[in-house]
């Protein structure tokens, strides 16, 4: 179906000679590292981009797909990582808003095909439910309905599992196996290997634009998973394969056989950081927090597991003081800091990686060097006087550079110029550098490649051990059942419940999810 | 993407300081298509317009030179410059912090109301030297004040500044006026103006020309913004609250006092150059006069990227063109309105310029933030190479 296709952009082939055939009621899943081009090719398929080269033949018909709309006219639907459901209007609502063929809203053909659409599917949908009000995993079900609305033949799911609960993952899976009975073609993309070995039916592997391997259907059910896994990591790292196949099988273990983890004992340990009964507002649709209490002892890691916009950022910018707290107190070894500013919080010791690397992280057009040393401006021996030492920031803006790995060509590259990922390294090096005590990592993986994601758990784990505490907000659980000694769960705001790490904390954490959210729902 | 991609494959190795080559070459280029293109491409125009209304653009831009540089007419030139430039300062310091002081005429009239009406008393009763550095103290003071406003509304409520300093602008204006028909009004003389400076009292000038010693302290002015925003840490934390105050909240910077002090900084500098203005070139003030120094010189403002030593080519060149468009016009029975004619080519063509270089983002909006960079990079450069 897709033939030749090339995408260059500037010094990267984003999609180099690409093939890829899609089968009716089959789930075609495309794993790949982030960069490895999967968005790319996927934008190409619902119009976004225009490729370079290659033909898109549907049905044996070559086709051009030059607008988001003549997508949707051919039958191909894109479900999107991020919601993008109008989270104020109802769910009905939200489906009728593709429907523009016709000046008059159809509410009761729009109902009926709603049931019709949520039959096939083997769910149900409350038409007249706010999206707002849903769960994630109800969120995404409507907006594959909405892919399905204007009658699909290819379902492209991006990174559909990014933001389910593991019993969110499982309704996913029966809702792929009844699009497959209806003849469906699916595109899965993940970057998940445990995924796409158990949801699809053929996997084709992406590595730096390239497609280096395709496993055919056959192949899949012929070859049992230990080789199959083998030969993919491979596929997917190639030379590099031996210095990541470590982390990427640990990974998977570690999802799977529900590790004894590393809960050690801390009981014993000083408290670092402590809330008692945290209250902050939310920013926009995001949720603020209510009455969280939690303490964080000397050398350990405490995860924050819970699905995006349940009050992180609120947590995270209450503790590190960029938001005000309207209730309850922050203790910092025992000594509250409330009332003080971001800057003497830094000063005490206290650390916030940021989620928003660019939106907060960083001062996109400032060099490398400088963004290293944003959050100590005006202090000595970098400033003396208030003049930039330029020789000092530089020399020791290197010397961070190479011990935490940032990848840059010059110390004074612009660092809108750099990969997510050694961004994510200049924020780490900025914050784990100069003492820290007390970490909030917030996200500290998200959207990484393996690489990196495992070189910023390693200095996660080195933090606790040299005696710093860590606290680690992730939606990734993997993530957290790996590094964490406790887990604690946010949901809508609240913290409801702490699970100690080790066997069974998956589904433990997994259950406070959910419990939370249909009480709250009820 | 892309550069994840280069970054993978690329050198290890402990990084270098300086950029290559290239990416110098490349911001150089980018300078010349924005900042000197618009200008040549006015001229160019605005030598067509005179062709078409039948007079001679050569000798028409010939004119301009004789009147605005040959003999001792530069030192006219140079005399317009000093109150620019010191505006020039202000705007340059505050506009690097994504604030927009739109106030500054108001700012600048209220000073000045204020210098020439203490002026002639002072002048003549403490030494010169004194009345001289009071009064600058006291214009840049009273610009700075008119400033408190909007600064106070924009650091505690964010409310936008562009509307309260133009507010405040008109009242300053008029409250001038109040101030040059009221206490500072000339008793003397029944026209609404303030009593004229003695002539030998007014600002020296450089030994061996007309220039007053007004255009000194402009230059000293820009020298000093230009080091604040390069070397100081104060300058550094400006410029990331201008370039994200998102990330200057995350990093710790008071933003509320930052806001407060940068505009107080931008209303003192507008208040020096009514100082110099009126100590150095016109001795007195008369109600109804606004020279709008600022609306003239912003074009040059964004011409310069917001850079203070850029700014200084770029008013010279315009206070060459004023001084001898007086002439130029009138040698070509022209009005000297003609040189407004030349600014608005010289805007329009910037505003061509910004748009083409943005035109093929706005259909973008809908791709994700990286996609969108990685579809930029090649469009601008294609431009550069056009």
């Amino acid at each position: 179906m897709l033939k030749g296709i090339t995408k260059a952009f500037p010094g990267v082939l984003a999609n180099d000679h690409i093939d890829l055939t899609l089968r009716g009621g089959e789930v075609h899943c495309l794993l790949g590292e982030n960069g490895a081009g999967k968005s790319t090719l996927i934008g190409i398929l619902s119009g976004l981009i225009r490729p370079d080269e290659g033909t898109i033949r549907i049905e044996g018909v070559e086709t051009s797909i030059a607008s988001p709309r003549r997508a949707l006219e051919l039958g191909i639907g894109t479900v999107h990582q991020h919601s993008t459901l109008i989270p104020a209007f109802s769910v009905l609502e939200n489906l009728m808003l593709g429907d523009n063929r016709r000046l008059r809203l159809d509410e009761d053909g729009a109902r009926r095909r709603l049931e019709e659409l949520a039959g096939q599917l083997g769910v149900e949908i409350d038409a007249d439910a706010k999206a707002v009000d849903l769960a994630l995993g109800h969120q995404q079900q409507v907006e594959i309905v909405k892919a399905l609305w204007r009658g699909s033949r290819v379902l492209i799911l991006d990174e559909p599992t990014s933001m389910l609960t593991p019993q969110g993952v499982a309704e996913l899976a029966k809702v792929l196996e009844r699009l497959k009975e209806h003849g469906q073609a699916v595109i899965f993309i993940t970057h998940k290997l445990h995924e796409a070995l158990s949801l699809g039916d053929e996997i084709s592997i992406l590595r730096q634009g390239r497609l280096v391997g395709t496993i055919a259907p056959e192949v899949m059910r012929a070859t049992p998973q230990e080789e199959l896994r083998a030969e993919i990591i491979r596929l997917m790292f190639g030379e590099d394969a031996r210095a990541v196949v470590d982390v990427a099988e640990l990974r998977e273990e570690l999802a799977e056989a529900e590790p004894e983890g590393r809960a050690r004992e801390h009981e014993h340990a000083d408290v670092v950081l402590e809330l008692r009964g945290v209250s902050a507002f939310g920013e926009g649709s995001e949720r603020g927090i209510e009455e969280v209490s939690l303490d964080l002892r000397e050398g350990e890691i405490l995860g924050i597991a819970g699905m995006d916009g349940n009050g992180q950022r609120a947590l995270a910018e209450a503790i590190a003081g960029q938001r005000h707290a309207t209730h309850g107190d922050v203790l910092l070894y025992g000594a509250p800091v409330t009332r003080l500013a971001v800057s003497a919080r830094q000063k005490l010791g206290l650390r916030y990686v940021t989620d928003d690397r660019l939106g907060e992280g960083i001062v996109g057009m400032l060099p490398v060097g400088l963004n290293l040393f944003l959050k100590r401006v005006g202090e000595s021996p970098y400033w003396r006087h208030g003049r930039i030492q330029r020789a000092i920031v530089d020399g020791r803006a290197t010397e961070l550079i190479r011990e935490y790995d940032v990848r840059t060509p010059f110390v004074s590259t612009r660092v809108s110029t750099l990969s997510g990922g050694n961004i994510q390294k200049i924020l780490l090096a900025r914050e784990l550098s100069f003492d820290p005590k007390v970490v909030v990592f917030h996200k500290p993986t998200y959207g990484l490649d393996v690489k990196t994601t495992a070189a910023v758990r390693d200095q996660i784990l080195k933090l606790a051990e040299g005696g710093g505490a860590a606290l680690v907000i992730s939606t990734d659980l993997d993530e957290l059942l790996e590094i964490c000694d406790r887990i604690a769960v946010l949901s809508r705001g609240r913290l409801v419940g702490v699970v100690s790490s080790g066997p069974g904390a998956a589904r433990q954490v997994g259950e406070l999810m959910v419990g939370a959210e249909t009480v709250e729902a009820a | 993407m892309s550069s994840e991609t280069a970054a993978r494959e690329g050198p290890v190795a402990a990084p270098r300081h300086r950029p290559a080559r290239s990416v110098r070459l490349e911001r150089i280029l980018d300078v010349v298509i924005r900042s000197i293109v618009p200008v040549v491409l006015a001229l160019v125009a605005g030598g067509v317009l005179l062709l078409a209304l039948g007079r001679n653009p050569l000798t028409f831009y010939g004119n301009i030179w004789v009147g605005g540089v040959q003999g001792t007419a530069w030192q006219d030139s140079a005399i317009r410059m000093a109150p620019f430039l010191l505006i020039a300062a202000g705007l340059v310091l505050i506009f690097r912090a994504n604030i927009w002081n739109l106030g500054y005429n108001g700012q600048f009239l209220l000073a000045a109301a204020f210098v020439a009406g203490y002026a002639p008393t002072l002048v003549t009763e403490v030494p010169l030297w004194l009345a001289f550095v009071t009064l600058f103290l006291l214009a840049g003071a009273v610009g700075a004040i008119w400033t408190l406003v909007p600064a106070l509304l924009k650091a505690r409520f964010g409310t936008n500044e562009i509307i309260t300093t133009l507010m405040m602008s008109f009242i300053a204006i008029d409250l001038a006026s109040i101030l040059i028909k009221g206490p500072y009004h000339d008793a003397t003389t029944p026209l609404p103006q303030t009593a004229v400076i003695p002539f030998e009292k007014m600002l020296p000038s450089i030994p061996g020309t007309r220039i007053h010693v007004g255009l000194l302290v402009a230059f000293a002015a820009i020298l000093v913004v230009h080091y604040v925003l390069t070397r100081t840490a104060w300058g550094l934390r400006l410029q990331v609250m201008g370039a994200n105050p998102r990330a200057a909240r995350h990093f710790g910077i008071d933003l509320p006092r930052l806001i407060v002090v940068s505009f107080l900084a931008s209303g003192f500098l507008v208040g020096l150059a009514a100082a110099a203005d009126i100590l150095g070139l016109w001795g007195y003030i008369r109600t109804g006069w606004n020279p709008a120094y600022g609306d003239t010189i912003i074009p040059f403002v964004f011409l310069a990227r917001l850079n203070a030593l850029a700014v200084v080519p770029f008013i010279a060149f315009f206070s060459v063109l004023s001084t001898g468009g007086d002439l130029a016009a009138q040698e070509a029975s022209l009005p000297t309105d003609f040189l407004l004619v030349l600014v608005g080519l010289i805007l329009l063509f910037m505003t061509v310029i910004e748009y083409l270089g943005r035109r093929r983002e706005l259909g973008a909006s809908y791709l994700p933030p990286g996609l969108r960079q990685a579809l930029r990079a090649p469009l601008l450069r294609r431009r550069k190479a056009a």
